[in-house]
């Protein structure tokens, strides 16, 4: 089935839902409500014409020019993406899920920003979702263990996020 | 030694006590199976058929700390396991020595600017013996470590007798600034001019 027939579906079924799309790329991919992402995604793994068994990965893309004289030229707003790359085995095709996100919750910094887990609908969510969190500071609602996966679980800050501080020391040892 | 020569039958040899220990340590440098990263594979092919790392007496590579002289820290250094690395340091029963190896290991290596989360250097950690620099060092580089780590225990002077062999953590690896001097900049500077001097080639 071709991205544009998966497209179709999604748009048929869920109308507003789907925010954006763009299908003259390698990945077609659409955006999507960060509300109704459970259903969706629920839709996108049991529907016969779709069945994606297989969730390959999960990405967080954090969207911020840090250089002041850079940031009218970026092209964009300061924002997080958060991407998911399906594949199904049955119908052996793959297509790309994108949800927008604040930088921070409400804009108040630290406030992280929300949305729901999938690692109901992939148990491979579950850790992907742990990694996210951990470097990207992107918190999924509902998740069964919210906790961070790479890094000492004291770690202040997320690491992949542009305007990330590196650390002066850690438990004594000197960062830099 | 004149009075005692030829007084006893051939093949009896006289030494010193602390020689006797020293020769027997040394070649007997039990190291502990501690690799971190890549350099942990060059690692295995000095343990292995190829290179033989036992003929210097050092291949017996013990899973615990308890039972090891030799900590060869083999691979990239990050702060989650530097707590790790310290306590097995400290496990570990005196004399003890460190080798670091590979890059990452003696001052960060690649990650020394953009790893967030790798110590720059294991001598911020524990006391280092010997520096093995290489990115990963070939298998030859980690035996003249070795030897080297042997040439330091035949010189070991005094039966140490328990007391802890006084290694200090050295307080800056290179030119690496301090953190008091990264935040205030007069101090930085300081630094800087400092380090420029120690650069110029001495005057004849």
């Amino acid at each position: 089935m071709s991205p544009a027939d998966i497209i179709g579906i999604l748009e048929e079924r869920f109308g507003p839902a789907v925010t954006g799309k763009k299908l003259d790329t390698i990945d077609p991919w659409v955006v999507v409500d960060p509300g109704r992402l459970v259903e969706i995604c629920t839709l996108l793994r049991d529907d016969s014409r779709l069945r994606f068994e297989l969730l390959n990965c999960i990405s967080g893309v954090d969207y911020l020019e840090t250089d002041p004289k850079k940031a009218p030229k970026a092209g964009f707003e300061p924002h997080m993406e958060v991407v998911y790359h399906l594949s199904s085995f049955t119908h052996r095709h793959r297509f790309v899920l994108k949800l927008i996100l604040p930088r921070w919750k409400d804009g108040i910094e630290g406030q992280l920003p929300e949305l729901p887990s999938v690692s109901g609908v992939w148990a491979t969510a579950d850790w992907h979702e742990r990694e996210t969190y951990d470097l990207c500071g992107v918190m999924f609602t509902r998740h069964p263990d919210l906790r961070r996966i790479l890094l000492a679980e004291d770690w202040e800050g997320y690491p992949l996020r542009k305007d990330y501080e590196y650390p002066l020391e850690y438990h004594g040892i000197r960062g830099r | 030694m004149g009075m005692m020569e030829g007084r006893w039958e051939e093949g009896f040899v006289t030494t010193t006590l602390e020689h006797a220990i020293n020769w027997a340590r040394q070649g007997s440098m039990w190291p502990m199976t501690f690799g971190l990263a890549c350099c942990a594979i060059e690692m295995m092919a000095t343990g292995a058929g190829r290179y033989d790392i036992d003929r210097f007496g050092a291949g017996a590579f013990r899973a615990t700390p308890r039972q090891a002289d030799l900590m060869i820290v083999a691979g990239t250094v990050n702060f989650k396991m530097a707590d790790r690395v310290r306590r097995l340091y400290n496990q570990m029963p005196e004399p003890k020595f460190v080798i670091a190896m590979g890059a990452c290991t003696c001052g960060g290596g690649p990650y020394y600017k953009y790893g967030y989360n790798v110590v720059k250097g294991v001598d911020l950690v524990v006391p280092v013996d010997v520096y093995v620099p290489g990115c990963p060092p070939r298998p030859e580089a980690l035996l003249e470590g070795l030897m080297r780590i042997q040439d330091k225990v035949r010189a070991m002077k005094e039966l140490t007798k328990g007391r802890p062999l006084n290694l200090p953590i050295p307080k800056r690896t290179g030119s690496v600034m301090l953190p008091d001097e990264l935040v205030d900049p007069a101090k930085a500077l300081e630094f800087q001019t400092q380090n420029k001097e120690k650069a110029k080639p001495a005057k004849a």
